[in-house]
């Protein structure tokens, strides 16, 4: 396991992931690098089939890449297709995921949702209780707390879903167009919160998002084409 | 935070039902046991509780319950020369079946040796036992008879002294006792039209042979009651009850009576055996088979409700894996509402079959060990059915949150 730049949330070096094989070969991600400091938050822009959600697939250590190396927080995670870490802890530990969809747990409340994510790191209830009300009054959605997601609008169920995914205070969070099913207002307000949660939390936040009229909340962007990243923009 | 409980408070409808479908199963496995217990339990209560430690029947037959056995009254006086033997009693056992206020009453009728045997050994429930030597029967309540009743039988009327409980017979007949003398006038009963039909032909069967053309005054006791002619002997009864001096060797003593050769001679043991091999065996093995069967559709059942109860949570499972949940948690889930699916299950059963089965027309004896053992095999059953959900939910892949 090496060791690299302490400030840097991700460091991802000529990744490439390829599914399939011959006549059925398709190069999803094609020898990409970036990386993302703590405290940043970066959109990965980009049209549909240009890979945006494969490479999220690689930088969220769900898929291995065929090639190329992953560092999170410092600690080499993946070199080529060999895993170097246990990657179920790795995940629960220093990610935290955000989706179009808030994808909380139907059967437990706003609360328990955020909870469940410090209790399965084997946090105890007295401790993950707490820290569970700080972010839903941090994220503005405490008096929802005891509410099962069903009884939460869009725009709460996502904020809930934020929450959840700070709860292990990552390093690291990963969105996958996370305003694509609210409408504009909602939509930058969530972005604005990851910006915020990007500088107060000092976590790395990725945005994938087709959404181009909250840019501006952004630190950087990257464009993505045919699994290459093509531009980057400050 | 326990998520198997939480689920299943969040689809409290729909595990209710599969639950309560699950007992229903379940009380049937419970069932086919304690019907099979209650076919052991009618084919020997009878013969446990009686208490004869030997039963002299007719020669070679399985006599008197698994087949016919006749044997002469004074069969007890010759018994009651062997040494050891303490007492030796008389006993008849038929079937009768009557009509009963429009009802049909099926009754099987044991005679017992009065005065030497009273029936003090009777699980009296209500009323009394037997206390005169005519006219007087103690019926099981199953015949829905009560206390007071009156009967006709033959040509007398008994009333109903006394009910006793449990005491049915291998067929899942009612018992009824009266006395031996009694059982035999039921069992032999003719109508006043076959009585004389049956003594002209005597007549004529006299005047037939040369005895009737030589004592012509013969025919006068012909004609007459059977008891008048000492060569008809007196009615055969079934079997004869020995009870064995303490000390005496039980099984020296059935072997010297076995030597005669017109009686077979069983033990309480055996004669249990003989019911117990000769009438409950295939519906034991009928029973088991039924229960084998019931129990894997459970088992599929389960196993295919717990598949689907996974199925619908199988985007949870890939989210609960992607923000890195351990596989035990996950297995957890889905064990443990397994388990409780089974143990609720298992509960409901017990409960409804207490409720159900003492309307059942045949008793259903549920036995502690054998609801410990269907216990156990729930519990495997409920572990074993989680597995194929198990396995879907390991094959969950946490990209799938992503698509």
């Amino acid at each position: 396991m090496s060791r690299s730049n302490d400030n840097m949330a991700l460091q991802a070096e000529g990744l490439t992931k390829i599914y399939g094989s011959g006549h059925t070969e398709v190069v999803a991600v094609r020898d990409v690098s970036l990386s993302v400091s703590r405290g940043e938050i970066v959109a990965l822009l980009g049209p549909s089939g240009a890979g945006k959600t494969t490479l999220l697939t690689l930088l969220g250590l769900i898929r291995p890449p065929n090639t190329g190396q992953i560092l999170i927080d410092g600690t080499l995670v993946f070199n080529n297709h060999q895993a170097q870490v246990d990657l179920r802890r790795f995940r629960r530990q220093k990610f935290g995921f955000v989706f179009q969809k808030a994808n909380l747990i139907p059967f437990l409340t706003a609360s328990e949702n955020v909870r469940l994510a410090m209790e399965i790191d084997d946090q105890p209830a007295k401790v993950s209780r707490k820290r569970a009300m700080e972010l839903l009054e941090y994220l503005g959605v405490a008096e929802r707390a005891q509410n099962l997601p069903s009884m939460l609008s869009g725009g709460e169920q996502q904020r809930v879903a934020v929450a959840r995914a700070l709860a292990n205070r990552p390093s690291l969070i990963l969105a996958d167009e996370p305003t694509g099913s609210l409408d504009g207002v909602r939509g930058r307000q969530v972005m604005e919160l990851f910006a915020k949660v990007a500088h107060e939390q000092n976590a790395g936040v990725i945005v994938v998002t087709h959404d181009h009229r909250a840019l501006d909340v952004f630190d950087r962007t990257l464009e993505m084409e045919d699994g290459q990243l093509r531009k980057s923009h400050n | 935070m326990n998520l198997a409980t939480k689920d299943i408070k969040h689809n409290f409808a729909r595990f209710s039902l599969t639950t309560g479908g699950i007992g229903l199963l379940l009380m049937l496995v419970m069932g086919m046991g304690g019907i099979y217990r209650g076919l052991v339990e009618d084919a020997t209560s009878l013969v446990e509780r009686i208490g004869a430690d030997l039963w002299v029947v007719q020669k070679d037959t399985r006599g008197p319950f698994a087949e016919v056995s006749r044997i002469p009254r004074d069969l007890e006086d010759r018994v009651l020369t062997v040494p050891g033997v303490e007492s030796a009693h008389g006993f008849v056992s038929h079937t009768v079946q009557r009509d009963y206020k429009g009802k049909p009453l099926r009754l099987t009728i044991q005679g017992l040796s009065w005065p030497l045997d009273r029936g003090l050994w009777l699980p009296i429930a209500a009323g009394r036992g037997l206390t005169q030597a005519h006219y007087e029967l103690v019926a099981d309540k199953s015949s829905r008879l009560q206390v007071g009743d009156k009967l006709a039988l033959g040509k007398e009327i008994f009333t109903v002294k006394g009910l006793t409980k449990g005491m049915t017979s291998q067929a899942g007949d009612s018992m009824a006792f009266m006395t031996l003398d009694d059982a035999q006038a039921v069992q032999f009963d003719l109508s006043t039209e076959s009585i004389r039909i049956e003594r002209m032909a005597r007549v004529n069967r006299l005047f037939n042979i040369e005895l009737g053309k030589t004592q012509p005054q013969m025919s006068e006791r012909a004609s007459g009651p059977n008891s008048g002619i000492p060569a008809l002997g007196t009615f055969m009864i079934s079997a004869v009850l020995v009870s064995v001096k303490p000390g005496y060797n039980i099984e020296a003593v059935a072997k010297q009576i076995d030597a005669w050769p017109d009686v077979s001679v069983y033990t309480k043991d055996g004669q249990k055996q003989l019911l117990l091999r000769g009438i409950v065996e295939r519906a034991r093995r009928q029973l088991g088979l039924f229960r084998v069967l019931l129990i894997i559709v459970s088992a599929i059942i389960m196993a295919l409700i717990l598949y689907t109860l996974t199925l619908d949570k199988l985007h949870d499972i890939a989210m609960l894996k992607l923000i890195g949940a351990k596989n035990s948690l996950i297995l957890g889930l889905i064990m443990q509402q397994a388990i409780l699916l089974g143990c609720l299950g298992f509960c409901i059963a017990y409960l409804l079959g207490q409720w159900i089965f003492p309307y059942f027309p045949r008793r259903v004896v549920l036995v502690r060990g054998d609801l410990y053992s269907l216990a156990i095999i729930v519990f495997v059953i409920s572990i074993l059915a989680s597995l194929l959900g198990i396995w879907r939910a390991m094959r969950a892949d946490p990209g799938e949150v992503l698509a």
